[in-house]
């Protein structure tokens, strides 16, 4: 099986005492939707920085695409994005996406077409000539989110991309998230919200900094012999304590 | 480092300036107010304010360009567009010298502007010339953005990024020979002057206003001041880092 991702052996400790991780090991397959599951401090954002870059691992290693993350080579391979609103707020949506293509490097000719097929993505071509500090936190999110989808990017990392979303657009983001995955984009996407899961191909159940489980939904609920990933959640946590 | 890139933060960053008007008028209307209310401060004693004026016009850029530059970049830092944009095919340079490009550029149109208002309605005599003058005055924007590069990374808050202010260039402006001639000062701070770099762009705006032809000592004066914002900019870049 082709890995986007291989982390050995990963522990992270920040701020020289505090554990945030601790052995983590997965092998994270090409085009699938890889859901890190679980708790506000889990260890989620902290595990995605890592595989971004963006933080330094205490110990162990973490390849992307066979190369250390991080690599200058990964830059244009791998998009991000982080849990705080990572746009300009006194821009327009139009004019943060200007800008951030050219930041990835995507030829100039085609930044017109890649706009307007991000900004329908995400549904926001009615508001492109808005201020991002003038719309709601859901449309933050989505101007948030619309950065992440330039390019063709083969690693897409969220964290929680759909925070504040309604239900119609959140339905609508985990469609366009399957396609990419079809299409054999990786998508890690990060999510506290247990109902989520389900639409994940694989999931990875993180809890104070460990791995409490890494499999698909179905057998996740096999081998627990529950109904939903919360309650398997739930039965794995306890069954640990 | 690529050129576009670079030129494309200069562009976002002011476009962002483009829509907070208030910024925009701190830059180019406040120094020239500033000028015009000391004109008539000193409207008994016109030499003090003529001597005064142009070594303002060498501080104000600097000062302006620190505050602004500071604020701007912490935001950059805290609001987590930095570090998506250290995730991406991007240098710091491009990011560093993207910064430094759009705020000489704003430092450029307010020595026009405030040395416009200086030489032609305030009637301040400058002997070397009105080129020479702007080009002091654009040295000292771009020395106050390299500063506020570097010293944002010191910074958690905006309140913090302020406070470099007082620490940090006031006791420069009272030991640069604006208010004393360095050489009436207790030798010690003669010696922090010395290694001051705004004490340099004052110094170069004085020999400005006091002689006719372009002389050693401003160009020693130019390469110091250009010296200090290439290391602060520098400095700035290796605060930046892609990985915590």
């Amino acid at each position: 099986m082709e890995l986007a991702v291989k982390i050995k052996n990963v522990s992270v400790t920040l701020g020289g005492h505090f554990k945030a991780l601790s052995n983590i090991n997965l092998d994270l397959p090409i085009g699938k939707t890889i859901g890190f599951i679980g708790p506000s401090g889990a260890g989620k954002t902290t595990l995605i920085r890592g595989i971004v870059g963006s933080l330094r691992i205490s110990s162990g290693e973490i390849i992307v695409f066979n190369m250390p993350a991080g690599s200058v080579d990964l830059r244009e391979q791998v998009s991000y994005m982080t849990q705080e609103l990572s746009v300009y707020p006194d821009l327009t949506v139009k004019e943060n996406l200007k800008y951030f293509i050219t930041m990835t490097g995507q030829p100039r000719k085609a930044s017109g077409n890649t706009l307007k097929d991000i900004l329908e993505l995400v549904d926001m071509t009615n508001k492109q000539d808005s201020l991002v500090s003038d719309l709601s936190s859901g449309q933050k999110q989505r101007a948030s989110l619309a950065v992440a989808l330039i390019g063709s990017p083969k690693l897409i990392v969220l964290d929680e991309p759909t925070v504040g979303l309604d239900p119609v657009l959140r339905e609508r983001l985990w469609s366009l998230f399957t396609k990419l995955a079809s299409q054999g984009t990786t998508l890690i996407i990060s999510s506290h919200s247990m109902d989520e899961a389900s639409r994940c191909d694989d999931l990875v159940l993180i809890r104070d900094g460990k791995l409490v489980a890494h499999s698909s939904p179905r057998e996740l609920l096999q081998s627990t012999d529950t109904k939903t990933v919360e309650e398997s959640f739930l039965k794995l946590v306890g069954d640990k304590e | 480092m690529s050129v576009r890139k670079t030129l494309a933060t200069s562009k976002r960053v002011l476009s962002q300036l483009r829509h907070d008007q208030r910024t925009l008028a701190l830059i180019f209307i406040v120094p020239s107010v500033l000028l015009t209310i000391l004109k008539y401060v000193f409207q008994g004693e016109s030499r003090i304010f003529d001597s005064i004026a142009p070594m303002l016009l060498g501080i104000f850029p600097m000062i302006m360009m620190f505050l602004i530059t500071s604020i701007v970049t912490l935001r950059e830092r805290s609001s987590g567009t930095l570090s998506r944009l250290m995730t991406m095919p991007i240098a710091k340079s491009d990011f560093i010298f993207g910064y430094a490009i759009a705020f000489c550029l704003l430092g450029f149109v307010q020595a026009l502007i405030s040395g416009g208002i200086m030489l032609g309605l305030l009637h301040v005599t400058v002997l070397g010339g009105t080129i020479p003058t702007m080009l002091v005055a654009v040295l000292a924007a771009f020395l106050g953005t390299a500063l506020g590069l570097f010293t944002s990374a010191f910074a958690r808050s905006e309140f913090q990024a302020v406070q470099f202010l007082p620490a940090f260039i006031f006791p420069q402006l009272l030991v640069c020979g604006l208010f004393v001639a360095r050489s009436e000062m207790a030798k010690v701070l003669q010696w922090f002057a010395d290694i001051m770099p705004l004490t340099y762009s004052v110094d170069a705006m004085k020999q400005v206003t006091v002689s006719s032809s372009w002389t050693g000592t401003l160009t020693r004066d130019l390469i110091v001041v250009a010296c200090f914002a290439i290391a602060a900019l520098i400095l700035g870049s290796a605060t930046i880092r892609r990985q915590e």
